[in-house]
């Protein structure tokens, strides 16, 4: 039953103007969307859960891998706090932690780039939107790589391309299996062509990781779209996703605004792609470490 | 006159052509080029029953032609990118390639108009050709979505490569997309996923690949057939990650005629600002005016820079072709490097 998830409940006034769980969310609900932690109740030592609407004890919640105790909701978690939930203790031994974004296009839009680079630094204590680097999961070694939601949404500029396509060339140096985490609202506009060329740089990374004969696990979170979708996250030997993850190319917004009808419940979540065949699992992330461990297993590397 | 879709900055270019029409009327008119296209001048032709006035309005207009086209700004690109007269892939290949052999479907869903494929000759040469198609009729573009391509375009895209490189044909890739379709279908059937897998199959195709933006480079819809060892873009064709339309909305809230100006401007999606950066290696000069008043001219340009290429590649083997393709994409991006004691401290 855990295994697939259950589905978030309900309970939403009704009105238009509620946001319910599924389906209907748009762009904009995304950024809204962030850790409940970050809106409602700053410093508070209770939640409330976005999806089932119980107050909940934060301490519970996150010492449950950050999973809501009573709906199963998974919380949108950050590269650091992913990384020590997939990692053996003290098993991570971060890498590429050197590479800095530049302004190469001297972009400005209602702010200027070096800025808002700057102002994410701040915020989150990370330089950039990606960590990678060896690790063990429940002793099988590997390569690991985690996008950040918290950094400019997880978008993929050029060090985000660079730190996954070293860490593609370290596992297929090292021959180790590849675990790459994502959750990324796309490719990083400040960087323009460039990072969209880091969707082929990824891709083609893949390609010699593949053939080496190297197992590519692909975990998709919430949410995951655009040209990350668009590269290396759907090219893994195996996808898995969290439940209730939005996972697509376009977003819904987009999608409605072209299509002009409703979008059918639950469209690009995860129960939605493994029912179309796209993902291989959809995997509770209390589960995730065992079901890498075991896929590592099976491929035998 | 033939009637011919006028972009508002061409408006002085109109006023002038009413004059050189109205000085034409009192004396004996000269024969008037398709489309208004640059005059005869060039080739040495005069035009000795033209009255001294519509001459001298002739080149004026012509030198006002060759400066506006000069010193597009990026919005004005992208808006002549668009342009509905401009030549597209199949214009292209009825241009460029004798004995055009079409092949349809991807063998899993269904048939894409919005990509065309096919093996065609260019010169001595035999090439598969694949190509976005926006369509120019009104049926033709909502059959193709306005060259918006689905995943089995994508598919199909792939599966005639493959075959291209089975036996050992060069490709040649037309890119002209928005982007790719963002629908219910499109999602459904695995969009992200058609699109990733082109990128990563064409890094390690056997086979020379050579690919030119000739209109619109829309993000992933656009990559998903251009992962190729050498890659132009036409003068006055965008390259981005996003739509400047698309870019403005999101970083600026709002789309208007002064967010996407912005917008353009910052995105660097000009055939210059991607050469600069490193992401094409050639822009492909068009005719004066841009490759819709002059289709045939625009295809000898576009036939010349891919034989050129076709020449300095083939004969490499495989094995450093791709060698060299995936090096290529592999440097591209902008970043410091610190020293690694730095960096941790």
């Amino acid at each position: 039953m855990q295994d697939n998830g259950p589905v978030a409940q309900t309970v939403g006034t009704g009105k238009d103007d509620s946001m319910p769980p599924t389906a209907t969310r748009t762009w904009a609900d995304l950024k809204q969307d962030q850790p409940a932690s970050r809106r409602s109740i700053p410093e508070g030592l209770w939640l409330r859960c976005p999806s089932c609407a119980q107050m909940i004890y934060r301490r519970q919640m996150e010492s449950n891998q950050h999973v809501c105790p009573e709906c199963n909701h998974h919380y949108r978690i950050g590269a650091a706090e992913r990384i020590r939930q997939l990692a053996d203790t003290d098993t991570f031994v971060p890498m590429f932690t050197n590479l800095r974004a530049k302004d190469p296009l001297s972009f400005t839009d209602l702010k200027a780039y070096p800025d808002r680079l700057r102002a994410e630094q701040i915020k989150t204590g990370q330089n950039e939107g990606c960590q990678a680097g060896e690790l063990f999961i429940k002793g099988r070694a590997a390569v690991a790589a985690c996008l950040d939601l918290t950094f400019m949404m997880g978008s993929m500029g050029s060090v985000v391309g660079e730190t996954l396509t070293r860490a593609i060339e370290h596992a297929t140096q090292k021959s180790l299996p590849l675990v790459i985490v994502s959750c990324s609202g796309g490719a990083r506009m400040q960087e323009a062509g460039l990072s969209l060329m880091q969707m082929a740089k990824t891709s083609a990374a893949l390609a010699r990781f593949d053939d080496k004969g190297g197992l590519f696990i692909s975990v998709l979170t919430d949410p995951t779209t655009g040209g990350v979708t668009a590269s290396f996250a759907m090219l893994g030997d195996v996808i898995l996703a969290e439940p209730q993850a939005l996972i697509g190319f376009a977003g819904p917004r987009v999608i409605q605004q072209t299509i002009r009808q409703e979008l059918p419940e639950g469209f690009q979540r995860s129960e939605f792609l493994l029912k179309k065949g796209m993902v291989d699992r959809v995997v509770h992330r209390h589960q995730l470490r065992s079901e890498i461990a075991r896929l590592i297993d099976y491929s035998g590397v | 006159m033939a009637t011919f879709y006028q972009l508002d900055f061409e408006k002085p270019l109109a006023e002038l052509d009413e004059r050189i029409a109205q000085a034409e009327k009192a004396s004996p008119p000269a024969p008037v080029p398709a489309f208004g296209g640059l005059e005869n001048a060039e080739a040495g032709v005069t035009n000795p029953k033209g009255s001294s006035e519509s001459q001298a309005l002739r080149a004026e207009r012509d030198a006002m032609l060759r400066k506006l086209y000069e010193n597009l700004s990026p919005w004005n690109t992208v808006r002549v990118a668009r342009h509905p007269d401009r030549p597209q892939t199949r214009d292209y290949i009825a241009r460029m390639c004798r004995d055009f052999c079409e092949l349809h479907g991807d063998r899993r869903y269904g048939e894409d108009t919005a990509i065309v494929t096919g093996f065609g000759r260019i010169g001595n040469r035999k090439v598969l050709i694949v190509g976005h198609q926006k369509g120019k009729t009104t049926q033709e573009k909502l059959g193709c979505h306005f060259g918006c391509a689905h995943p089995e375009g994508y598919r199909k895209a792939l599966a005639k490569m493959e075959l291209a490189a089975k036996f050992g044909v060069p490709i040649v890739t037309l890119v002209d997309t928005p982007g790719a379709y963002p629908g219910l279908g499109a999602e459904e059937r695995g969009q992200a996923e058609a699109i990733a897998v082109n990128m990563r199959e064409m890094s390690r195709l056997p086979v020379p690949i050579v690919s030119i933006v000739i209109g619109e480079g829309g993000s992933g819809g656009a990559l998903g057939i251009a992962v190729a060892d050498r890659v132009a873009m036409l003068r006055n064709s965008w390259y981005s990650v996003i739509s400047p339309e698309g870019c403005a909305a999101i970083l600026w809230k709002q789309a208007n005629e002064q967010t996407n100006t912005a917008a353009a401007e910052a995105l660097k999606l000009t055939a210059n600002d991607n050469l600069a950066l490193g992401i094409v290696d050639a822009v492909i000069d068009e005719p004066v005016g841009g490759a819709h008043r002059d289709p045939q001219g625009a295809a000898e340009h576009l036939q010349g820079w891919i034989t050129a290429q076709l020449d300095e590649l083939t004969g490499l083997e495989p094995q450093a072709l791709m060698d060299a393709r995936y090096e290529r994409f592999r440097k591209l991006g902008s970043f410091d490097e610190l020293p690694l004691d730095a960096a941790n401290a």
